[in-house]
């Protein structure tokens, strides 16, 4: 029917390595996307004056400093979280600028629509946030995680184990496959509209339905930049919650 | 169950001209259907009653606006990893 076939997915998002096929230095666009997304803020940052009033480029780093601290370390950790700002502010601005590339003309891949970049980044904040209880609580960390207060006795058997797989499981898990799974579906949505607009302007009978499927593409991009800002704050925010617990466990 | 039942008799009735190949396709394409459909229930209502319920809440105490709309954004990004992993569940049987 109307002549469209779907790309199979291995079309969607494997590419062809621009160099070092087959060797550990394999270089393809992913890669690419994730260097760009490294380095793009920090030239933005490394660039931006340090004046009393900020004008243009400081402007924008600033605010965007300024949106971590108060969005994100303010909302969910507190004053004494803002050691932790290189960090979240990295992981913000690493998972944005991967993000967006869905929506970059000529790239039109997220960077983080494969689940290697989530899962290094949900693995890092892992290790962060139990490195942060056992640095400021030791062992009582692992207590406070595993046997929460208040809980009576024999209930232990069974709350032990759940704390134990939604804390140290299921938080990185899902820390990655939120951000994976919500890129993927948006890559794959815009191919969607991208597949029949080819498909109904190559078969030009159906002119009436160009300008909707075309619409439909046009509001998605805007949707998608939508999610990319959304998932990298949601990224950073679950990390400043999980520090925050491992921080002061009691509340 | 019935949905189940109804899709196995449409097979079994249509199975004289299908390869292996062709049945092994329709039923995981009917598999991962089935898979994000139901996961997709459960987190839609979550959202819908969370983002209501954080409205109502921002109309009743405007200066709390930022703080719920914080809270809000924490709840949805938890409510939102069902729906996720049942798409996830969606890729692996539909091309895996």
């Amino acid at each position: 029917m109307f002549a469209l076939v779907f790309p199979p997915i291995g079309n969607l998002v494997e590419w062809k390595d621009y160099f070092g096929e087959g060797e550990f230095y394999a270089f393809n666009k992913i890669a690419l996307i994730s260097l760009l997304a490294l380095l793009i803020p920090s030239v933005l940052f490394i660039l931006a004056k340090k004046d009393m009033v900020p004008r243009g480029l400081q402007n924008l780093v600033e605010s965007t400093i300024e949106f971590v601290d108060q969005q994100v370390i303010m909302a969910a950790i507190g004053p004494d979280g803002r050691r932790y700002m290189p960090l979240l502010l990295s992981i913000f601005l690493f998972v944005f600028f991967g993000n967006i590339f869905e929506v970059i003309p000529t790239f039109h891949m997220p960077a983080n629509a494969r689940m290697a970049n989530p899962l290094i980044l949900a693995l890092i904040v892992w290790a962060t946030f139990i490195g942060v209880g056992l640095k400021h609580h030791g062992l009582g960390y692992i207590k406070a995680s595993l046997f929460p207060p208040g809980v009576p006795g024999p209930l232990y058997a069974l709350v032990t184990p759940i704390e134990f797989l939604s804390t140290f499981v299921l938080r990185p898990f899902g820390l990655a496959v939120r951000l994976f799974a919500n890129l993927l579906a948006g890559h794959i949505l815009l191919v969607t509209f991208g597949v029949l607009c080819i498909a109904v302007f190559q078969l030009s009978a159906i002119v009436l339905v160009l300008p909707f499927s075309f619409g439909m593409l046009v509001a998605l991009t805007g949707f998608e930049i939508m999610v990319s800002f959304l998932q990298a704050f949601v990224f950073a925010l679950l990390a400043a919650v999980y520090i925050d617990s491992s921080l002061h466990p009691h509340h | 169950m019935s949905v189940l039942a109804t899709a196995t008799e449409v097979i079994e009735l249509a199975q004289e001209g299908l390869t292996a190949g062709d049945e092994q396709n329709i039923s995981a394409a009917s598999g991962a259907g089935l898979a994000y459909g139901l996961a997709a229930i459960g987190p839609g209502i979550g959202i819908g009653y969370l983002v209501g319920q954080a409205v109502q809440a921002m109309a009743r105490q405007p200066e709390a606006a930022g703080q719920v709309q914080t809270t809000m954004f924490l709840g949805i990004a938890f409510t939102e990893a069902l729906a996720l992993i049942g798409f996830v569940v969606f890729i692996l049987l539909k091309f895996a």
